[in-house]
């Protein structure tokens, strides 16, 4: 998907070169549109024989019984072993103890931040805590008078993210109804409410804004994001803000610093209809050594997904993996079930999050409605649960 | 000489068109209002056997989401001022364009319709810049009349506004050729007659030019709001219907309920209440014209 | 004054109207950032190719304009057939509920396209065709618009022209290639235009049934670009430059014929 297709593509003469008589044809679909189209292109029976799916999307995919368990091919392995793998991470591509996704890269949120920003109104250290965190903002809105943390409206992540910092499962009852106005999520909505009622998250503007832009002229101090801003921070920020931010694990909700992150990232699946499953399981293993790993961060700077690659000098020295690495440790998957791309696109961020930053409303009240959108999404989910009892 | 076509020949002439015609417009839409009674989904597309009658519960789960009336509410601005706005500016322009004072008429009908044949997507993504609030031209512009930043596609007052523009200026010069034609067909005698009675140009314009016009002006405003009820592109490129929701359309909500989360019984629910819609407002935009003309 | 008034405002209306693609144009050639400027700039600096030569050469651009090309000029040359074969059979041909037939056509024009979108993607699934350039050329082959032009023009066609090539012992057939094709050309322009550039432009479905990238039209190849390459306006303004320029050309080219065309199309069917 995205660069990530054009990138394959220059791996796979050395994987032809190690094979002879396996050839690797590429097809690149956009990210943008990436969810719509392997879908369509399963609907239409053009699935390729491996691809890439999001991790979120493996429920998915598993649910339309288009990917392999992957059980028996990882145990005759000699190069995909569990323990190679961030245990959050591992932990998405399996349901119910099969495993039918291979981590090829990962993706976790961890928090950018303006270090003499931060420096100006006493912090030497990036927040900790909840508290520290709602602490900087006020002392940036007061002492400066600037907002200081970017909540982006457009984005149902931040939100879920919170909630998931606060223990909150999201859905309860084997996933088939909503949990959102538990207090776990709504404690942490009402939190992330006072950054934008209180002036310290700017709502306006998300559609158009720059946010290099923004995050280098101190429009804004704190964002959290993901890691491919490193490489886009490094190239797009002015020269002399080069040196003043850096990245940080996120902040807790209590003293069990760091917090939890989305366990992100991009998972090797087997096409179950493929007619080459052994050539397709050997690209896969290709891609999961940690020689192929290593070259592939350097190419598109994707996160590797096998740890001893984070020994390599490209970690060891960049200072602003070392967030990365520790944050990828602490990490938890969003519910794994099929209805979850919908729920958080067109349930949480279209609906819900510019409502929770715009309007007056109570929170509970928009909770309780989330709700009710989100338990009809899940419907047919119970009914199929309780179709498959029978 | 009054004898039939033979039945080989009408087959021959006939047969691939109205074949293409029926299994790829008329059977799916056969298709469509079946499968708007049932819940074909995800599931369904791996199991056919997930598959349930649902009734009209598309409909009326459809007619209880607020998401669709806001759907509906945008499109029905869109329509509502965006199509009166976009038929004047054709009017407009078509007069400008009639006078006897302009010469090189054929470099202005060409600029003036240069929009209407580019490229949708393209010009979207012209627009999407040109309404940057920071370094956009129509703020820039804006400002050298005192007012001041608007974030165009940012801000939910201003997103469908802006949207509109857009729509109106990629779509005038199609309008406006029609206008031309029609203000050419008014005889001339009738403009004399009121000068020399001493009528002034607007009392011309109100007793002889839109009466004149009413046929055309019927057309145009029909085929403009059949076109408009189907507004897709511009918010997907511009705004993907945001900010708030404030320009999601019916088409994008289709599009998203169905080629994104692939709830298939319920999207073509919402492509038939859209059919519905469109139909009415064709019966009533006749019955006006009737009345009109009684 | 009043003549004035009028150029002025006709001029007004022009430079507005013109002032998008100007901008477009000259922000194309601006380096990278230059076009985010304020005031905001009507001209480059100094002219710079390189979005243009990474279009062609790193974001494959050559590969989608192929694409837009060969389903634009496929749809076009299927479509003409089809149409004017059954829009001259329904202006000439006798045989009984021609009115009727022709009637229910025209009046399923007013169901909107998106109806049939998920049936006929279902559809073409089965066939297998999703993902292929079929699955927009047959559904575009024939097109109740398109017959409606021709057969509004072949009624202008004199009876005593088919009855005369008949008596020489022609076909229907020959009568169609010899008589009626030729005879149609004006029309077959402005309904070959049309249809080029209605497929060129369209979006939604390009956008629905093709899966894999390679093959993207211009116009979804485009908003794609948009969306990982938000930032570089410059590089944007290129590749909308580049996917407007052919149907510009051929618009600008045969402009006239389009013109007439929005006239058949207007008078009461």
């Amino acid at each position: 998907m995205g660069v990530e297709g054009e990138t394959v593509s220059k791996l796979v003469p050395e994987f032809e070169k190690q094979n002879p008589g396996i050839k690797v044809k590429v097809l690149q679909i956009a990210w943008i549109a990436a969810h719509e189209k392997l879908i369509t292109a399963f609907a239409s029976e053009t699935l390729p024989d491996v691809f890439q799916l999001g991790n979120t999307w493996v429920p998915e995919f598993q649910s339309l019984s288009a990917i392999e368990p992957l059980n028996p091919y990882i145990k005759k392995s000699s190069v995909v072993h569990e323990s190679n793998y961030f245990p959050g991470i591992w932990e998405t591509n399996v349901l119910d103890s099969t495993v039918y996704g291979i981590p090829w890269y990962v993706d976790t949120r961890v928090l950018f931040y303006r270090k003499d920003i931060l420096e100006k109104v006493g912090y030497k250290n990036p927040p900790r805590t909840w508290a520290e965190l709602y602490d900087v903002s006020k002392k940036i809105k007061q002492k400066l008078n600037r907002y200081s943390f970017f909540i982006p409206t457009n984005e149902w992540l931040p939100f879920i993210l919170f909630g998931i910092q606060n223990g909150s499962d999201l859905l309860k009852d084997n996933n088939s109804y909503a949990n959102f106005s538990g207090k776990e999520f709504s404690d942490a909505i009402k939190f992330l409410a006072k950054f934008y009622h209180e002036g310290l998250a700017p709502i306006d503007m998300q559609q158009v804004m720059n946010v290099y832009q923004a995050f280098g002229e101190g429009f804004f101090s704190l964002y959290i994001t993901g890691p491919w801003n490193v490489t886009e921070f490094q190239k797009r920020l002015p020269a002399d803000v080069q040196n003043e931010w850096m990245t940080a694990p996120l902040p807790s909700p209590n003293n069990d610093y760091p917090g939890y992150s989305l366990a992100g990232g991009s998972s090797l699946v087997l096409n179950n209809k493929s007619e080459h499953k052994a050539a397709a399981w050997k690209f896969i293993e290709f891609l999961s050594t940690a020689k192929t790993q290593l070259q592939f961060y350097k190419l598109v700077s994707s996160l590797p997904a096998v740890k001893e690659v984070w020994n390599d000098s490209a970690f060891v020295f960049n200072p602003y993996m070392k967030a990365f690495y520790e944050q990828l440790n602490k990490t938890k998957p969003t519910p794994k079930i099929p209805e979850w791309e919908q729920i958080v696109f067109s349930k949480v961020q279209q609906n819900f999050a510019e409502k929770i930053a715009r309007t007056s409303e109570p929170i509970d009240n928009v909770l309780k409605q989330l709700d009710g959108d989100v338990n009809s999404v899940l419907e047919k989910r119970r009914w199929l649960l309780e179709h498959n009892r029978k | 000489m009054q004898t039939k076509t033979k039945f080989s020949a009408l087959v021959l002439f006939l047969g691939p068109s109205l074949a293409v015609i029926f299994v790829f417009f008329f059977l799916p839409v056969i298709i469509a209002f079946m499968l708007s009674f049932t819940d074909f989904d995800i599931y369904s597309l791996g199991n056919y056997g997930y598959l349930r009658f649902v009734g009209f519960k598309n409909y009326s789960t459809l007619l209880s989401e607020p998401l669709f009336w806001t759907a509906l509410k945008n499109t029905f601005y869109f329509v509502l001022v965006g199509g009166p706005l976009s038929v004047a500016t054709s009017l407009g322009a078509a007069i400008l364009l009639n006078s006897k004072f302009i010469k090189y008429k054929g470099i202005f009908r060409l600029v003036y319709f240069l929009p209407v044949v580019t490229t949708l997507v393209a010009v979207s993504i012209v627009w999407r810049y040109f309404y940057h609030p920071r370094f956009g031209l129509l703020n820039y512009i804006l400002s050298l009349v005192g007012i001041g930043k608007i974030d165009w596609l940012g801000d939910p007052t201003f997103s469908m506004p802006a949207i509109i523009l857009l729509a109106v200026w990629k779509n005038f010069g199609y309008n406006m050729i029609i206008f031309v034609a029609g203000l050419q067909n008014i005889p001339t005698e009738l403009y004399e007659a009121a000068s020399i009675e001493g009528a002034s140009a607007w009392k011309q314009f109100v007793h002889i030019t839109i009466p004149q016009l009413a046929p055309t002006t019927l057309f145009i405003s029909l085929i403009t709001m059949i076109g408009y009820f189907q507004l897709f592109a511009e918010p997907y490129v511009m705004t993907q219907g945001g900010p708030l929701n404030s320009t999601l359309s019916i088409v994008l909500y289709m599009y998203q309920e169905g080629f994104r989360w692939w709830n298939i019984g319920y999207s073509t629910a919402i492509a038939f209440m859209l059919f519905f819609i469109i139909m009415i407002g064709t019966i009533i935009q006749f019955k006006l014209q009737k009345e009109g003309e009684d | 004054m009043k003549k004035v008034l009028v150029i002025f405002i006709a001029t007004l209306i022009g430079v507005i109207t013109f002032l998008p693609f100007l901008w477009m144009i000259a922000a194309s050639f601006m380096p990278t950032g230059a076009a985010n400027t304020y005031p905001p700039k009507l001209f480059p600096d100094k002219f710079d190719f390189s979005h243009y030569t990474t279009l062609f050469t790193r974001l494959n651009l050559t590969k989608y304009l192929l694409n837009s090309l060969i389903i634009s000029l496929g749809v076009t040359l299927f479509s003409l057939l089809l149409n004017s074969m059954s829009g001259y059979a329904f202006a000439k041909f006798r045989f009984s509920r021609k009115k009727g037939l022709f009637k229910f056509l025209l009046s399923s024009l007013i169901i909107p396209a998106q109806v049939t979108m998920l049936p006929l993607f279902l559809i073409l699934k089965n066939l297998g065709l999703i993902n292929t350039y079929w699955a927009i050329l047959i559904p575009g082959m024939a097109s109740i618009f398109g017959i409606f032009l021709i057969r509004q023009y072949a009624f202008s066609i004199p009876d005593s022209l088919i009855e005369a090539a008949k008596m020489d012992g022609a076909t229907e057939m020959q009568v169609y290639l010899r008589v009626i094709l030729p005879l149609c050309k004006p029309i077959l322009v402005t309904l070959g235009l049309f249809t080029f550039m209605g497929t060129w432009n369209d979006f939604l479905w390009p956008l629905i049934v093709m899966t894999d990238a390679n093959m993207y039209t211009m116009p979804v190849a485009l908003a794609n670009l948009m969306s990982e390459h938000v930032q570089d306006t410059e590089l944007m303004m290129a590749g909308s430059v580049i996917t407007i320029i052919p149907v510009l050309v051929v618009f600008l080219a045969l402009q006239k014929y389009y013109i007439k065309g929005i006239m058949m199309g207007s008078v009461k069917g």
